[in-house]
């Protein structure tokens, strides 16, 4: 499981963010594409490239896409 | 003078009774005087409602509607009924693009196949006494309120919704009645299992969209409660929306 990979998929789920836009480090709230929906397409993307299931609060306490990583290694 | 909300002398098969609004319907069921058949999953639950059954008579089963003989062995068990309460059910919280067929499967199987099945064979083997009532358990996404995720589950209670119309059509000439009960967001175990969904938003969801606040499986239970019973004798093919107002936006 690789960081640089999972900011690809993270990325892909967007539809207007510019390619290579978003980096590790990148603070996805302030995305403006970012919502409610959004969070529950990263989970289910995490569960079909993954198979790992993130949780709600798994995303509410991550800050970066980093953090939501980490989240994702540990499970 | 007779009280037609009693439910006394019913004999009423609750599914899904080990835990949420199966659990709550089926301990206000009993202290209202009917005597149960209830089933679950998990034998600790159920044994647990039973338990906390007032009264005498009841049964439970052990069912896992997810194996193939469940519904025989179930009819099977049961002798004659006045009511049906179809709480057993699942959820499923994931984007439309994402949906698997195994997992709509899953979700159809249980929410609609297993209690339409169980209804008909209990009929065609003429176990439900004449003027019975028979509750299913949509949702207020049954009935076009709806939100982020809920494809599949909006999906099979939308099913729901529906057929309980033709249901209620097709066997008013037996005199049983077919409702459903409509419930916005009650927290229960199925709710916990929802696990996409954080903490903080369901907060801010009961914050913004009920009026008056999320609902508890023993006020679902009452309505239900109230659809089993002989007040509600005019009553069929109803969905009834029970959501603290939410819908009201």
């Amino acid at each position: 499981m690789e960081l640089a990979q999972f900011v690809k998929d993270f990325e892909l789920q967007f539809e207007e963010v510019e390619p290579n836009s978003i980096t590790p480090d990148t603070i996805f709230r302030d995305i403006d594409e970012w919502s409610s929906l959004m969070a529950l397409v990263i989970i289910a993307m995490a569960d079909e490239n993954y198979n790992v299931k993130l949780t709600g609060d798994d995303i509410r306490n991550s800050k970066t896409v980093k953090d939501i990583f980490e989240k994702l290694k540990v499970k | 003078m007779s009280n037609p909300f009693t439910l006394q002398n019913k004999t009423i098969l609750i599914t899904g009774a080990s835990s949420g609004i199966g659990r709550a319907t089926a301990i206000l069921c009993a202290e209202m005087g009917a005597t149960l058949f209830i089933t679950g999953r998990k034998e600790s639950k159920l044994n647990e409602t039973f338990t906390n059954l007032s009264g005498s008579g009841h049964q439970k089963l052990v069912l896992d509607f997810e194996n193939e003989d469940a519904i025989t062995r179930l009819v099977a068990a049961i002798d004659q009924l006045d009511g049906i309460v179809h709480s057993a059910g699942i959820v499923d919280n994931v984007p439309f693009q994402f949906i698997k067929q195994k997992a709509l499967d899953k979700i159809f199987n249980l929410n609609l196949n297993v209690p339409l099945m169980i209804t008909r064979d209990l009929i065609k083997k003429r176990k439900l006494h004449s003027k019975s009532s028979i509750v299913f358990l949509s949702s207020l996404v049954g009935v076009g309120k709806t939100y982020y995720g809920a494809t599949s589950y909006s999906a099979s209670k939308g099913a729901i919704s529906s057929v309980i119309k033709v249901m209620a059509l097709e066997m008013a000439t037996k005199k049983i009645r077919v409702n459903s009960v409509c419930p916005g967001m009650v927290l229960t175990e199925m709710v916990d299992n929802l696990e996409a969904i954080s903490s903080n938003q369901l907060k801010k969801d009961e914050k913004e969209n009920y009026p008056l606040g999320y609902g508890t499986p023993e006020q679902v239970a009452n309505a239900i409660v109230f659809l089993l019973s002989d007040a509600s004798s005019w009553i069929t093919g109803t969905n009834l929306v029970i959501d603290g107002g939410a819908s009201i936006h």
